[in-house]
């Protein structure tokens, strides 16, 4: 075995695993305090179908998220390529949303917005626009100079110049921020729950941690919080392989 | 077709890019812009081009702006299109479709002869096959003036050879007019007519040599393209030491 091989982080995860469970039932770990992974299994097997339900639910307002942000944030970054006017108004208000802490607005947009589910979507896209937005801005402006001569050349308009030149050479740019912004979506999502606790949707798995914190049922909790890793790595993955097929597709080796 | 009248050009960083340029291009004229990096050489191009104005002088054409090509420094192709749908660009954006462009985007690969590379894409050629590309882009629209900005600098002698030969026999049997920016005193000699020699600081035109050489592939051997050169190498000696 090489120290390249897919197989070594996995052997280490099990080792770890065992030596976690090993030592919690060495020192006699209280379950509430620090459940074994063997509790944690158990405590999934024993609601399964409730934690799978949390987790479609906080992965409907991440999913949404993303699409909003990602089309929010394409539609944005072409409108301050086209008009000086609009970047000049929108660059240092999408800076501002990027640094407000979404925990302390969280609070407000749940109560302004009536419905739980907008209310957590709109948290979540607030925390996952900037990178796409940010990246595909500075790939809509990153085109070589010489192609844009090009265009000039031959009396293209501004709508041609962003729809053949200009887009296309940012989809790598867009992609980049896309991934970024794929799982801060997930982390929005989690912290709107949080904030929301039983005020919103009331079904996603971060309100399951929350309930389960309360109630003790800390191997339930940890149940959840191993499929809000695994919902993050999937995402991650996902992205990761819609970027390399469309760069396949539209290749930008020069 | 051409004359630039003592066309002089600023730039805002202080820079005088070129100081009171005077050139008259006619019709059919094989016309090389010669000098160092930073002799204003490609800024004529692109005044000439019209992406950039003169801050004082002007130029005046014969029979308004003719139907231009442009071949710039490196292929600058668009990496995600093939090499067809490369060529459609200039015809697209002037609104043909793709099965209008269809024939005149084959005959101008054909001219540069990649007729069998249109689906191939840019990073699927080699530099010299991606410039062949980038010249039947500028060919598409049939240009009356094809202006190159030190088209084959990037390319290895060799393949710079094969493209030189065929950009003159393209010349030759277009008619066209052209005027093409370089830095090497070969490549000048080999394939204009005129050969205008350009010095820095403040850019400006020190001499110009006509040609007397036959044009065509042999002429690298020909005691004529010897003679020009020495007279090119004489005039540039001249030059430094002034």
């Amino acid at each position: 075995m090489k120290p390249d091989s897919p197989l070594v982080p996995l052997l280490f995860g099990v080792l770890v695993l065992a030596g976690w469970e090993i030592l919690v039932r060495a020192l006699h770990v209280p379950p509430y305090l620090l459940p074994g992974p063997i509790a944690v299994v158990a405590a999934f097997f024993a609601a399964p179908g409730l934690l799978l339900g949390s987790l479609l639910s906080t992965l409907l307002v991440t999913a949404s998220a993303l699409l909003v942000s990602s089309i929010a944030g394409v539609v944005l970054a072409i409108a301050t390529v086209a008009s000086p006017w609009a970047r000049a108004a929108i660059q240092p208000w999408a800076v501002v949303l990027q640094v407000t802490p979404m925990v302390a607005i969280a609070p407000l947009i749940i109560i302004w917005v009536g419905d739980p589910f907008s209310a957590m979507v709109l948290c979540a896209t607030i925390v996952a626009f900037f990178p796409v937005f940010a990246n595909t801005a500075s790939g809509l402006s990153a085109t070589p100079a010489s192609l844009l001569d090009l265009f000039r050349l031959n009396g293209a308009s501004r709508w041609d110049t962003i729809r053949l030149l200009r887009l296309p050479a940012a989809l790598p740019f867009f992609l980049t921020g896309l991934r970024i912004s794929g799982g801060l979506s997930l982390v929005g999502a989690v912290v709107a729950e949080f904030v929301a606790g039983s005020g919103g949707v009331a079904s996603g798995l971060a309100y399951r941690i929350l309930e389960s914190g309360y109630r003790l049922q800390i191997p339930k909790m940890f149940a959840a919080l191993v499929l809000l890793l695994a919902a993050g790595l999937a995402i991650n993955a996902v992205l990761g392989l819609l970027a390399r097929t469309l760069l396949r597709r539209y290749g930008q080796q020069a | 077709m051409l004359t630039i009248d003592r066309v002089s050009r600023h730039f805002p960083n202080g820079v005088e890019a070129l100081r009171a340029v005077s050139l008259a291009i006619g019709t059919g004229d094989f016309v090389a812009l010669l000098g160092p990096s930073g002799c204003g050489k490609s800024t004529l191009l692109r005044l000439i081009a019209g992406l950039d104005q003169p801050d004082g002088g002007a130029l005046r054409w014969a029979d308004g702006q003719p139907e231009l090509g442009y071949v710039f420094q490196d292929a600058t192709l668009l990496p995600w299109a093939d090499a067809a749908e490369n060529v459609w660009l200039p015809l697209r954006l002037r609104g043909l479709s793709r099965a209008e462009a269809a024939p005149k985007v084959a005959a101008a690969l054909a001219q540069v002869g990649l007729a069998g590379f249109a689906a191939a894409r840019p990073h699927e050629l080699s530099g010299g096959m991606r410039m062949r590309v980038s010249v039947a882009r500028a060919l598409v629209s049939r240009p009356r003036l094809l202006l190159m900005d030190e088209p084959f600098a990037a390319l290895d002698e060799f393949t710079r050879h094969g493209l030189q030969d065929d950009l003159l026999a393209l010349w030759q049997q277009l008619g066209c007019t052209i005027v093409f920016v370089t830095h090497s005193l070969y490549e000048a000699a080999f394939l204009a007519r005129r050969v205008v020699l350009m010095s820095p600081r403040p850019g400006r035109i020190a001499r110009e040599i006509v040609s007397n050489v036959t044009p065509g592939p042999r002429a690298r051997l020909s005691p004529d393209f010897a003679a020009l050169v020495a007279d090119i190498t004489n005039a540039l000696r001249a030059q430094i030491v002034a």
